[in-house]
């Protein structure tokens, strides 16, 4: 990967989409599932490679289709959201591995292949653009929610429209990263950045300006590490992010 | 949610609700009515079923029978307790800021309503986690009344709150429903404030109901087969009806 203008912007754009993401994420106790449902878009790179189409296009279509899935188990059983995308995911990568093989397994699994194009960055950006501009906007209702389905539902907020909604702009941003990171690393990009907020903010307002800012400043300087280090991108930015959380450690709580 | 267009009808009807999981109903054929600027309190033992209804009566479960609210009623509601991570990076004004956004109201009608609950401002600065039961029970009260609601629901309002706040409260409350016409519904296990606040009283118990006015509802016998053991109470004798 070189270090040129498109992927400084989509670095910068991913950043903070996941940032902002990551925050109520976070704070909707999603850690894990971050991870889990990360892992749902190997089986649509394996086929999409199988079929020779942009193995990004698989991975977003396979997330996509994931988490209507989890959310329409979760609609319909009374299993907890942990327990359905515990057992999406491990099918998932199953299948994912049955079905891609070799060099491509590798890359999918970490992330990091090829030349980052014109047409790639600016639909990136534009996914980005789209992401950021929903939790912004959604920002009060997803507060509600997150405080009281309750409240929220009687203030006029369709919740579970609403949680769809969080889950479908969740698996974009984790389509973003999947470029970088590959399907292993790319849920830490949503967590940790918004985990290191969550620790040093004092209100809503500062956990997403932190968020954003180490989020940007993980994906911009493990991007740039990655290039003049001769490294995989996506452990390089992991490994950043996982810097400013050990340096959030040494802030001790006031609370 | 259900509503009416008629004139003259009560503030909320229920008719036959039935309300359950897993087959088996947790409120049974319940019908009752609620009138105009009345208080209605909703008392009975730990799992009779009172925060279902609540919910019930929101639309957030689902439910037989019909629950009919008024028309252009606007609904505050305040939750139980609710299981607020300490360390959750939202302040009290980030919530109410939130509430006001969604609903549409001013920044004055913030400060109104901390004001009607006693909470200062410099206590909504800090985060919700970081507020005591009090004070964020005294928020709950205060996000459910902005955007000019015209009945509230209130699950345990004064829960954890000490006894000044929540003599407030239970003032405030009451002067809302005098002063301003506004409906309200709450759950309470405190029998002295329901004999001194509420308008009616229904008792939910295991299948057992009961509805009328507090004079006739509160007696030793009908409690104690309410909750299953003799149940004492104060009665302010200046303050009742």
């Amino acid at each position: 990967m070189t270090f040129d203008p498109n992927t400084i912007a989509l670095s910068i754009g991913a950043g903070a989409a996941a940032g902002l993401v990551g925050c109520f994420a976070v704070m909707r106790r999603m850690t894990l599932a971050a991870d889990a449902i990360s892992h749902i878009a190997l089986p649509g790179i394996g086929l999409a490679i199988l079929l020779r189409v942009h193995p990004i296009l698989g991975g977003v279509a396979a997330l996509l289709v994931g988490t209507l899935l989890v959310w329409g188990i979760e609609n319909r059983t009374r299993l907890a959201t942990e327990t359905i995308i515990g057992v999406v995911f491990s099918t998932a990568l199953a299948i994912g591995s049955l079905i891609t093989s070799g060099d491509e397994l590798i890359a999918a699994l970490f992330g990091g292949v090829g030349h980052l194009t014109t047409l790639e960055a600016t639909l990136g950006l534009m996914l980005s653009l789209g992401v950021v501009v929903f939790v912004v906007w959604q920002r009060h209702r997803l507060v509600l929610a997150l405080v009281s389905p309750e409240i929220a539902h009687t203030t006029g907020i369709n919740v579970r429209r609403l949680n769809l909604f969080f889950l479908l702009v969740f698996a974009l941003t984790i389509a973003l990263g999947l470029r970088y990171l590959g399907v292993l690393l790319v849920g830490s990009l949503v967590i940790i950045p918004a985990a290191t907020a969550k620790r040093l903010a004092r209100s809503l307002r500062g956990m997403l300006a932190i968020s954003v800012a180490v989020s940007i400043a993980s994906t911009t300087l493990g991007t740039w590490l990655s290039f003049a280090l001769h490294r995989a991108p996506g452990s390089m930015i992991v490994l950043v992010a996982a810097g400013f959380f050990l340096l959030s450690l040494l802030r001790r709580s006031n609370r | 949610m259900h509503s009416s267009v008629e004139a003259g009808c009560p503030a909320l009807e229920v008719v036959n609700l039935s309300v359950g999981f897993d087959r088996m109903n947790v409120i049974e054929r319940l019908s009752f009515e609620v009138a105009h600027g009345s208080a209605l309190a909703i008392i009975g033992p730990n799992g009779a079923g009172k925060s279902v209804l609540a919910k019930a009566l929101i639309g957030a479960l689902p439910y037989a029978g019909t629950i009919r609210w008024e028309a252009n009623t606007k609904l505050g509601y305040v939750p139980q307790k609710l299981d607020i991570e300490r360390d959750l990076p939202i302040t009290g004004s980030d919530f109410l800021r939130a509430k006001a956004a969604v609903a549409c109201a001013s920044p004055v009608d913030i400060t109104n309503a901390l004001g009607l609950v006693g909470l200062k401002m410099e206590s909504v600065g800090k985060p919700i986690g970081a507020l005591s039961g009090g004070q964020f029970q005294r928020l709950l009260v205060a996000a459910a009344l902005i955007g000019h609601p015209t009945v509230l629901l209130l699950d345990e309002p004064t829960a954890g709150v000490d006894e000044p706040g929540q003599d407030t409260l239970n003032a405030t409350l009451e002067r809302l429903r005098k002063e301003r016409g506004m409906t309200i519904l709450f759950i309470s296990h405190d029998l002295s404030v329901v004999y001194q606040h509420a308008t009616n009283v229904l008792c939910l118990s295991r299948g057992r109901t009961c509805f009328g006015a507090p004079e006739s509802v509160l007696t030793p016998k009908l409690l104690a087969d309410l909750y299953g053991a003799p149940v004492a109470y104060h009665v302010h004798n200046d303050l009742r009806p």
